[in-house]
């Protein structure tokens, strides 16, 4: 499914150009999840920025792609087209632009963009219904414009809420659990549960181990100086949470 | 009873002529079809035209009246106020750069051969149907009520669609009015101000001139000395007029200035909703347009008057265009009347435009809702005045400027509270968008307050489009130009709410156009 291989790549202009991942690689077949753990400045998000295709960042080496597509060169709306979707850790305000529409708008641009006809407006309100009722989100809230006033809770349920809407094929998950109390992140993890599907992959990346008692890695991956440096079963996220990230990283080191 | 001739209640007929606040669906296709291209208005229609001998002169004044058969008192009216032009100065104040204007270069007057006003819409030249048909104004009121194709529609289907009546004016004369037997019938005048001169002689005697007088500017003391046609509309006392009505400014000829005058008066409890389109054709040189609105609302009337300006704005380099310098002025002289403008300005090379509403009635209301965007070159100085003179008057001013690649967008206001007008309240909210880092954005609020009794609020915003909130658009799938589009369109949310709906549409389209290229 994602396939990336050696990866490298660069922030900031020509000569002051930082390094920020270095040859990394990492493959998530469909159907499995997997986390991405570091200690903070280890630059995950960046990870998700760069597949993405945010402005800003230079990819000097490697490759990554999506069922053998090489993602690197499109557009982030053709990324978004072929199945990539990227929670945001801090979801952007968009006034006078509520939800609806806004969730509309680029269902209805994915789907042109890959040949579909566009829904109708009854099938995507009564969509709309469903996933705002299993997610707890007030329907009034989906008529406000896109995470204007909304608290760090709501913004991250309405994460999912366009997760669930869009279906995409691949998910990044970037540090879904910060910001939520308990029950938010279990209503979150039971969104993100229910789209687990044998031909859909995942990258839940987190700093702390709580995300992941709720939704169960294949695998876990420690990132560090923009490397994977251990790979483990979910048993690696335990340790990482007993012994720290300088425990277990002095011993890779 | 006469259709529609109360206020309260309706009558069946009614229905098929009561018109929710909207233009008709080809006018919609036509700005979709705006998509396709920049600016897809800018052709030009080959068509013999009479002109005024060029340039600016006594003689060219009594040409353009006798052209029209006018009256002695309109002649007199015209040289006086020529004779006061000829002593006033080019007003340089407002904040666009422009090569000076050489007013001996334009043609004053310029009307299709074979006579200006046509008996019937099948005396319309093809050349000026197909004019309207491109821009999607459709003059054939069989066409506007069952559909170009006609076949598949019934008629019953057709009337659900809204109405517009259209007084459609190509370079300096009126060439068609729709639905003006429907619109008698409720009493409602509606006819270019060259044939109002004949027929209600004592109506535009009355009031042209009252509101805007001769004197009142440069520019709008020029158009009292050569304005060639526009829109009279009166609606009497307690009528609600039964659709909208909209005028169509086209120019066409080259070299030529537009100088058309708007008189609408709203009797004693009457209402009308005004929609005004513009578009010319590209050429180089610049344009001239100088036009004059005034609107009289007497006790509890209301007038909403709304304006969709894309006139052509230039090439890149900032080349041609048409200089838009209006005068739009509107008077609440009765107690507890209203006007309300709004206007949507993408276009023109140079706009210098300030709609105004002298609150004189007690209890009166003015309302200005503006939306402005430039790119390329372009240059707006736009905003609005509110003179509270009359007790407990209230008014509303919200304006959105969107500024892009290197142009400049000024919203430039007066609230003045006078000494009388107790308990006068003013919101005003001026939001500024620039996208990229070569534009400008300025607001240049004027407050004179008299009346200590009176409440005045203020908000200014400037803000920049975020490559954040880009970003966060894209990633969900839509592509970069649609992203600026609804951005832009939230940005200006609450004053496309005041638009009539499918004008609203236009609008949203023309948008688009007009900040096309503006990223990346």
């Amino acid at each position: 499914m994602l396939k990336i291989t050696n990866l490298s790549a660069t922030v900031g202009e020509a000569a002051e150009a930082k390094t920020i991942l270095n040859g990394l690689s990492l493959n998530v077949p469909a159907g499995e999840v997997h986390a991405i753990m570091g200690p903070n400045g280890a630059v995950k998000s960046t990870l998700s920025y760069v597949l993405t295709g945010r402005s800003g960042y230079e990819v000097t080496g490697g490759s990554a792609t999506l069922n053998g597509e090489d993602v690197l060169d499109m557009d982030p709306e053709i990324r978004a087209a072929k199945g990539m979707f990227l929670s945001f850790q801090y979801p952007i305000e968009i006034p006078g632009v509520p939800v609806m529409t806004f969730v509309r708008t680029a269902m209805n641009a994915q789907r042109k963009a890959r040949g579909e006809a566009e829904i109708s407006a009854p099938d995507f309100i009564k969509k709309s219904r469903d996933v705002a009722k299993m997610l707890n989100l007030d329907a009034e809230m989906l008529k406000r414009p896109v995470n204007v006033g909304f608290s760090g809770g709501e913004k991250k349920r309405l994460e999912i809420y366009q997760m669930m809407m869009l279906e995409p094929k691949f998910l990044i998950l970037d540090e879904t659990d910060s910001g939520l109390d308990i029950d938010a992140l279990k209503t979150v993890a039971d969104g993100v549960n229910a789209m687990r599907d044998p031909s859909r992959g995942m990258l839940v990346i987190t700093h702390y181990q709580r995300l992941l008692d709720y939704i169960k890695p294949d695998k876990v991956h420690v990132l560090a100086k923009g490397q994977i440096i251990k790979t483990g079963g979910p048993e690696l996220a335990l340790r990482l949470e007993q012994e720290g990230y300088d425990g277990v990283l002095g011993e890779a080191a | 009873m006469d259709c529609c001739g109360g206020t309260t209640e309706h009558d069946e007929d009614c229905d098929d002529v009561k018109v929710k606040d909207s233009i008709d669906a080809k006018t919609v296709e036509a700005a979709k079809a705006l998509e396709s291209e920049n600016y897809s208005a800018g052709f030009t229609t080959d068509i013999e035209m009479d002109m005024a001998p060029k340039g600016l002169s006594e003689d060219t004044i009594r040409y353009i009246s006798a052209a029209k058969n006018e009256p002695e008192w309109l002649l007199e009216w015209r040289l006086k106020a020529y004779e006061r032009w000829l002593t006033m100065e080019e007003p340089s104040w407002a904040m666009v750069r422009y090569p000076k204007i050489d007013y001996q270069a334009y043609y004053y007057f310029a009307a299709p051969k074979a006579g200006a006003k046509y008996a019937s819409i099948d005396d319309v030249p093809k050349e000026i149907l197909e004019t309207y048909e491109k821009l999607g104004i459709p003059l054939r009121e069989a066409e506007v009520l069952l559909g170009v194709e006609g076949a598949v529609e019934t008629a019953a289907e057709a009337r659900e669609k809204p109405r517009v009546a259209v007084d459609a004016v190509f370079d300096s004369v009126s060439v068609a009015t729709t639905f003006r037997k429907e619109l008698q019938k409720a009493g409602v005048i509606f006819m270019s101000i060259s044939e109002a001169v004949h027929e209600y002689p004592e109506l535009v005697k009355k009031y042209l001139g009252t509101v805007v007088p001769q004197s009142d500017n440069f520019f709008a003391t020029l158009n009292s000395a050569v304005f060639s046609d526009g829109t009279f509309v009166y609606i009497p006392k307690g009528v609600r007029c039964p659709m909208e009505l909209s005028t169509y400014f086209r120019m066409n000829a080259e070299n030529t200035g537009q100088f058309e005058r708007t008189l609408i008066i709203a009797d004693e409890a009457a209402y009308v909703s005004y929609l005004e389109g513009c578009t010319a054709p590209m050429r180089d040189e610049n344009q001239l347009h100088a036009a004059v609105v005034e609107l009289v609302a007497l006790d509890d009337a209301e007038i909403k008057y709304s304006t969709v300006q894309n006139w052509w704005p230039g090439d890149e380099d900032g080349k041609g265009g048409i200089f838009n310098f209006v005068t739009k002025r509107g008077d609440c002289r009765g107690d507890r009347s209203k006007i309300s403008w709004t206007q949507v300005e993408t276009g023109s090379a140079v706009t210098w435009k300030y709609p105004s509403c002298i609150l004189r009635g007690d209890d009166s209301v003015g309302e200005f809702y503006s939306i402005a965007v430039t790119n390329g070159r372009q240059q707006a100085d736009t905003g609005t005045k509110m003179i509270h003179l009359g007790k407990r008057t209230k008014s509303r001013i919200i304006s959105k400027g969107i500024s892009a690649g290197k142009s400049d967008n000024t919203y430039r206001g007066l609230v003045s509270v006078n000494r009388k007008a107790e308990k006068a309240r003013n919101f005003t909210q001026c939001d500024s968008l620039l996208i990229g880092d070569r534009c400008g954005a300025h607001t240049i609020p004027y407050v004179e307050n008299r009346c200590a009794s009176a409440q005045l609020e203020h908000e200014a915003t400037t803000t920049k489009l975020s490559e954040d909130q880009l970003f966060y658009a894209r990633q969900r799938g839509i592509a970069e130009e649609d992203a600026v589009a609804l951005l832009v369109n939230g940005f200006v949310r609450d004053v496309l709410q005041h638009l009539p709906m499918e004008f609203a549409v236009e609008a949203q389209s023309l948008l688009k156009v007009s900040l096309e290229g503006s990223v990346g």
